[in-house]
């Protein structure tokens, strides 16, 4: 019979005796109503009206309950609840800092701009299959992997979003979405995949799954399988946020589906990537990064350059527009190269500019093409004259990716380039200029392509395009209205940085310091 | 019994990683599969492997009692299965609707989404 000292479980040191107090709720609370909500909307599925009007609704209550949730966590520090009354390696623990929550509301507020948006042209056969649904369920997907604590829990919210964008993919069914839909498929269930197996290590190395007590554990494990899990993770991760070499898949799909879900991908899905690769890097495994500091930058480095070149070569609008993302995932894989206090708090509000920029372009996109009825730029034109708001939008959302100044971009790239100079990383502050440089030739090339030149490409480029469509008046209400909301933010925040870097500033500390974040889920720490 | 298993996990992952690397959808799909049973008992051996010790707490006790087989692996592994079926599935019927719609089981002539002979970048301005 085993003695008391050898006993595994004592029970009052797993379990929480008291019930969860009310107000913990709200950190699992915009989950629940996005997965509630995606269940209903099923029921709903013949009332057209009635799906669209109660998924906005639900996701204006999303935005509300964010909102309070990123106020407290501003004040008070992290805050994370654990399931089904365990205690916190025990059970599943949602655990929310800064970063977590600001972009879990980012994302919904694109969700609300992207489910306005789609109110001008949706087919009323993508409604019946479900589209609002998987619009939920995508919300959920991304909320619950920015929000959970459990690197268990957050493969399945990644499996989550996965098969969500599966259905939208391929919503529509035409011939170049079903190709689309099959490398975006086959790669993103890779690298999930890959995911998993570091799981499978890191559980066989720490024995816990808990991103807290992982970080804790790992501090005292030997460097060769520690360092052999971060590449796994730096494969999986890179690889769902399109950082090169493994981008491949991006440019291949995100330009087929309806341009409100390559908004909704461009502007959710791969970020999620770059905030894992902060999360476990950063947070849980910074030994393993410090060994592979190198690869990483070379990586960055890469990504950053060979990105906006991508865009330069493209004729397609919405493929060029992918590249941008991956220029955006260089910077946000600069910072983690640097993976100092300036660096992460730049990668951080980089992720979070990217996400409104990029999900506002693809907007834009979807209005020019409506306009023209064609994705080859070379086949737009004169579209300054028929709608000059939507060159103003276009040339602000081009400036905001290259990081100029007055917008939002320009300030992540400024905390990048000081901290790679601060810290004497010559390679990455050249890297970041010339990708700056590039993507402002690139974007501004396409900006006078589509809006300037007066006509289509070829000996009459003078002439006026005699096949636009001017957009309708429903088209200008629904597709206009959002976008510009987007912009406004970006405009904003360009001009008034302040409550950003002060976010981004706690943010950066509750990454590298794990002391705050392992106090809230309540692990204690055994000297 | 772990290095049986090991190696096991190393074979079906060398022939996972083979057949992903063809150019064949059906022959892809094939290897995702085999992945995802090499994840599973990656998963299950990296728990540590204790046999015919089910984890119940005996009659009469307040917990459990030494030695016992790891319940948490088995949970994990359910889990990646039922949603590694339901991916798998998805793709299995996506590259049959690929095959229907773009006549293709080779990836090297889906060329839809990216043209081969895409025209050159603009040179205007």
């Amino acid at each position: 019979m085993a003695s008391e000292t050898e006993t595994v479980l004592v029970l009052p040191n797993a379990m929480i005796e008291v019930a969860t107090s009310s107000a913990e709720w709200i950190i699992i609370l915009p989950v629940v109503l996005a997965m509630m909500a995606a269940a209903l909307l099923l029921m709903l599925r013949s009332s057209q009206r009635g799906q669209a009007v109660f998924s906005i609704i639900v996701v204006m209550a999303i935005i509300v309950i964010e909102l309070q949730l990123l106020l407290k966590v501003l004040e008070l520090g992290p805050q994370s609840m654990t399931m089904g009354k365990w205690l916190a390696p025990f059970g599943i623990s949602f655990s929310v800092d800064v970063i977590g929550v600001a972009f879990a509301l980012t994302g919904a507020i694109i969700t609300l701009a992207v489910l306005i948006y789609v109110q001008a042209d949706i087919a009323a056969r993508e409604i019946k299959y479900g589209f609002y649904s998987l619009v939920l369920l995508m919300l959920a997907g991304v909320s619950g992997a920015f929000m959970t604590g459990d690197l268990f829990n957050l493969y399945v919210w990644f499996e989550v979003m996965l098969i969500s964008s599966f259905g939208l993919i391929i919503m529509g069914g035409r011939k170049i979405q079903l190709d689309g839909a099959v490398k975006y498929g086959f790669l993103n269930f890779l690298a999930t995949t890959f995911f998993l197996i570091a799981l499978g290590y890191i559980y066989g190395l720490t024995g816990t799954l808990n991103m807290a007590d992982i970080a804790i554990k790992a501090s005292d494990a030997p460097i060769g399988p520690l360092s052999a899990i971060g590449a796994l993770l730096l494969l999986a991760f890179g690889m769902k946020a399109a950082a090169f070499p493994v981008n491949a898949w991006l440019p291949a799909s995100y330009h087929t589906p309806h341009p409100a879900v390559s908004a909704l991908f461009g502007g959710l899905l791969t970020k999620v990537g770059a905030y894992a690769l902060l999360r476990s890097l950063i947070l849980i495994l910074p030994e393993a990064r410090d060994f592979l500091d190198p690869l990483i930058t070379a990586l960055a480095v890469a990504t950053l350059i060979l990105a906006p070149m991508g865009a330069l070569s493209q004729t397609n609008l919405r493929r060029a527009i992918g590249f941008f993302i991956i220029g955006g995932v260089g910077a946000v894989m600069a910072g983690l190269a640097l993976a100092s206090m300036r660096g992460v708090a730049g990668a951080s509000v980089y992720i979070f500019h990217s996400m409104l920029t990029i999900s506002a372009l693809y907007l834009v996109a979807g209005l020019i093409e409506r306009m023209s009825g064609t994705d080859d730029t070379r086949k737009m034109g004169g579209i300054y004259g028929a709608n000059s708001w939507l060159s103003i939008l276009f040339l602000v959302l081009v400036f905001a990716v290259a990081g100029l100044p007055p917008f939002l971009g320009f300030w992540p790239k400024l905390l990048l380039i000081e901290a790679s100079l601060g810290q004497g990383d010559i390679w990455l502050v050249v890297a970041l200029v010339i990708n700056s440089f590039l993507t402002v030739i690139a974007g501004t090339r396409l900006w006078s392509h589509i809006f300037w030149r007066a006509g289509r490409e070829g000996e009459n480029s003078e002439q006026p395009n005699d096949r636009l469509v001017p957009l309708n008046k429903k088209d200008k209400w629904f597709g206009i209205l959002p976008t510009a909301s987007l912009v406004i933010i970006i405009v904003w925040f360009g001009l008034m940085p302040n409550p950003i870097f002060n976010a981004s500033r706690i943010a950066a500390a509750d990454l590298l310091f794990i002391d705050r974040y392992v106090e809230a889920t309540g692990i204690e720490v055994k000297e | 019994m772990e290095f049986a298993l090991a190696a096991l996990v190393g074979l079906f992952f060398t022939t996972a990683i083979y057949l992903l690397l063809s150019r064949a959808i059906i022959r892809m799909l094939l290897g995702i599969a085999i992945l995802g049973n090499a994840v599973n008992l990656l998963i299950f051996t990296a728990g540590r492997l204790t046999r015919q010790v089910p984890p119940i707490v005996p009659y009469g006790e307040q917990q459990l009692i030494e030695p016992f087989a790891n319940p948490l692996p088995q949970a994990l592994i359910l889990t990646a299965i039922v949603i590694g079926f339901a991916l798998f599935t998805f793709l299995l019927v996506l590259g049959y609707r690929a095959y229907q719609e773009l006549d293709a089981d080779d990836t090297d002539t889906m060329r839809v989404a990216e043209p081969e002979k895409s025209p050159r970048p603009p040179l205007s301005y």
